[in-house]
């Protein structure tokens, strides 16, 4: 039967291949789509996963109590104690060459670290103990086999007698592997080894908390003034076009906005959490009032007109029962919008948020860097530690960007009212 | 809203009651004219400065120069000591740049889009659905990292294999991050925008014994074209005004070519460069900063305006 039918219309075979090659068009171009988001995720996730881990060596320092005065432990030079110690590891390195190649096995702040364990326990001054030093980013790319040794025996910044120690260290026992707490606890750095993604997360909160306070109530009142009061004429035109270009205009602009008026006109403080989340909030704001209209718009007239029959005024019609209704579609666009704006880098680079910051801000008012933006100037760094740094601060920055559209999402599941 | 007005008893409510009633509206007609203020600081702002620039260097220098070397005199008599700002190498920087993301993320999205809204199934979209939202969502700047990082030397090892000379920050590797990056705007607008088709117009089709890929590209895109032009044309703007993905995978010279494999630069990269750091306000070198942005606005806005017209007219046409 099917043959017969194929015989009388030789063209209907060819119309339904090309049916199916149609639809594999489609179903190509998906892939395509989303075979890219899978490497570029599953590229930087590889990459990054190595910053979860540090690189430590182990050392015998004798703690030297005529080195330290117990009365201010924390002013000894546990520099020296520390490259004593290296030396007294690898009796046989003389050369002073040698000797400064030795000291670079180890972090440059390793001392610090010592100190600190002083400081929390005085008692063991006097005693050799075994401590724990970070190593250095060159040492901790060599053992987390990112480098490898050529043919001359060097690794990459590490040359062959280095190579060599390690391998001693290493087989003595002396060097471990342990969870980088400090990745997540420590600020920005020159060394690779020590920075850590706490300043700049810092910065992005304080930032996201000045937008949230602008752009939720400006947002949200503008979008019931838009959808609930304002006469339709040629202004309410005029704002809605205004509100929907304003969406796209490109957010370098809202930069170069901040940088002419707040930082220029207003001589507000430059680099502050303050003045990047005034802008983020101005490019936030088209978002949260959009999705606020359409949350208003989907509440029913009858509830409005149920409002304004028993009595209520127009302000009490829309405060006391619109706009609650409207408040989880509200809250779901606020959400979206900062998401956006969480990771939106160009304005802040404009307003000088990319500033090296150490220490964690703790006002809206001191230098702060934002997350995107460290991501940024950790990928522009030549050290090969910075890399997976990097991929590590984008992993955490991906992981907040889709933990807020998950509480969206589900705000908008959970709430969502069909009238 | 008519008949709001008719059911509110204004005359019989109490003086307070009135006057907390205006109090409200003004607080909300504030609220509102924020938005407004912000257009009219952006445009008031860029002009501002973007005049103090064209004091200095003449419109008809920067619009139609070809040459762009951004610089101050520290002695008088140096040589190049004007500098040159001359914007043509930038517009055709960024135009080739959008162009490659355009031609990437244009059959990318669409076929997607048509995909989605006419042959998979509830279960398929729920999933895809997600996850091109996903990559509508990740920052830019992880985008530009990836292109310097992944894309960039992958390019430039297939390009010197082939014998190709292809520069380590072409426009080409750029662009195709940029067209990926598009490919979700615009599969969601077009998306949209078929779904708007009348049933009935795909009915008749099919009655006619038309297969669902002939319906397709004789019925529905036909009748979707308009629409399917204005998600074009806001992709478009969105891919000419990205900052991030051209300031860490583009070039910073500016070349005036046409060929994808070299590095080119763009408005929003130099807007960076000339930005970032230590800079003094009143030289012509920042201040061009200014008169790159106010280009930028205008065309971007040209295009959203020419994108919402077109939609908007589309959707009356089937409504």
């Amino acid at each position: 039967m099917t043959d017969t039918f194929t015989k009388r219309t030789p063209h209907l075979a060819r119309r339904h291949a090309r049916e199916i090659r149609f639809q594999w068009l489609g179903k190509i171009a998906i892939s395509i789509a989303v075979g890219f988001l899978l490497i570029m995720v599953g590229t930087i996730s590889w990459m990054g996963a190595g910053a979860l881990k540090q690189t430590q060596i182990s050392l015998q320092v004798y703690l030297d109590p005529q080195e330290i005065d117990t009365s201010a432990v924390e002013k000894a030079d546990y520099g020296a104690m520390v490259k004593t110690a290296l030396r007294a590891t690898f009796p046989e390195v003389k050369k002073r060459r040698d000797t400064r190649k030795l000291y670079k096995l180890l972090s440059s702040q390793a001392a610090f670290g010592l100190q600190r364990q002083i400081k929390e326990n005085p008692d063991l001054i006097g005693q050799t103990k075994s401590v724990w030093f970070i190593a250095s980013d060159d040492v901790d790319m060599f053992f987390k086999a990112n480098i490898t040794v050529d043919t001359n025996g060097n690794a990459g910044k590490l040359d062959e007698k280095q190579v060599q120690w390690l391998a001693t260290l290493d087989k003595s026992g002396a060097v471990r592997s342990r969870f980088n707490t400090g990745f997540f606890l420590s600020g920005d750095s020159r060394e690779p080894e020590l920075a850590g993604i706490l300043s700049a997360f810092a910065g992005t909160t304080l930032t996201l908390f000045v937008c949230f306070l602008l752009s939720f109530p400006i947002g949200i009142l503008a979008a019931v003034y838009l959808e609930e009061f304002i006469p339709e004429n040629r202004w309410s035109d005029l704002i809605e076009v205004n509100i929907n270009n304003l969406a796209a205009v490109p957010s370098i602009v809202f930069g170069l906005l901040g940088l002419a008026v707040f930082l220029n006109a207003f001589d507000l403080p430059r680099s502050s959490p303050l003045v990047g989340g005034m802008v983020l909030a101005l490019m936030t704001l088209p978002t949260i009032i959009i999705a606020s209209r359409s949350a208003l718009r989907s509440v029913p007239p009858s509830i409005r007109e149920a409002a304004l029959g028993i009595g209520a005024t127009r302000t009490q019609m829309v405060f006391h029962h619109v706009a609650p209704l409207a408040m989880s579609g509200m809250l779901t666009g606020t959400i979206i919008g900062m998401a956006r704006a969480l990771g939106e880098t160009a304005p802040l680079l404009m307003i000088g948020m990319v500033a090296f910051i150490v220490d964690t801000p703790t006002s809206i008012l001191q230098p702060a860097t934002a997350l995107p933006v460290q991501i940024f100037l950790w990928a522009d760094s030549p050290e090969r530690g910075f890399l997976e740094k990097t991929s590590a601060a984008i992993i955490v920055l991906i992981a907040f960007l889709i933990a807020m559209n998950l509480i969206a999402i589900i705000l908008r599941n959970k709430y969502r009212q069909r009238f | 809203m008519t008949t709001h007005q008719r059911l509110s008893l204004t005359r019989t409510i109490p003086l307070r009651a009135r006057v907390y009633e205006t109090l409200v509206h003004l607080l909300l007609l504030t609220s509102s004219l924020v938005a407004v203020g912000v257009t009219i600081g952006i445009v008031f702002s860029l002009a501002f400065e973007a005049f103090e620039f064209f004091k200095r260097v003449p419109v008809e220098d920067f619009l139609f120069g070809l040459e762009w070397s951004p610089q101050t005199a520290i002695r008088e008599d140096q040589v190049g000591a004007q500098g040159s700002f001359g914007a043509v190498p930038l517009i055709t920087g960024t135009l080739l740049i959008s162009a490659i993301a355009m031609i990437v993320a244009t059959p990318l999205g669409l076929a997607s889009a048509v995909y989605l809204s006419e042959y998979a199934g509830p279960r398929t979209r729920a999933v895809v659905k997600p996850v091109l939202e996903i990559l509508a969502g990740i920052p830019t700047v992880v985008y530009g990292f990836f292109a310097a990082l992944v894309i960039a030397p992958f390019i430039r090892m297939a390009g010197t294999s082939a014998g190709l000379e292809v520069a380590s920050e072409s426009a080409l590797a750029a662009g195709l991050a940029m067209g990926i990056m598009i490919v979700p705007l615009i599969s969601s607008l077009s998306d949209d925008v078929i779904n708007a088709v009348p049933q009935a117009l795909r009915d008749a089709s099919y009655g006619l014994g038309a297969t669902q890929s002939e319906t397709i590209r004789k019925v529905i895109l036909p009748a979707a074209i308009s629409g399917i032009a204005g998600s074009l044309l806001l992709a478009a703007s969105t891919a000419i005004g990205e900052t991030m993905i051209v300031v860490m995978a583009a070039g910073l010279a500016a070349n005036l070519s046409a060929n994808p494999l070299e590095a080119v630069t763009t408005i929003t990269v130099q807007i960076v460069s000339l930005l970032t750091g230590d800079q003094e306000f009143d030289s012509a070198k920042t201040l061009s900063a200014f008169a790159l942005g106010l280009l930028l606005f205008f065309v971007t806005l040209a295009l959203n305006v020419a994108a919402q017209r077109i939609v908007k007219h589309y959707r009356e046409q089937y409504d």
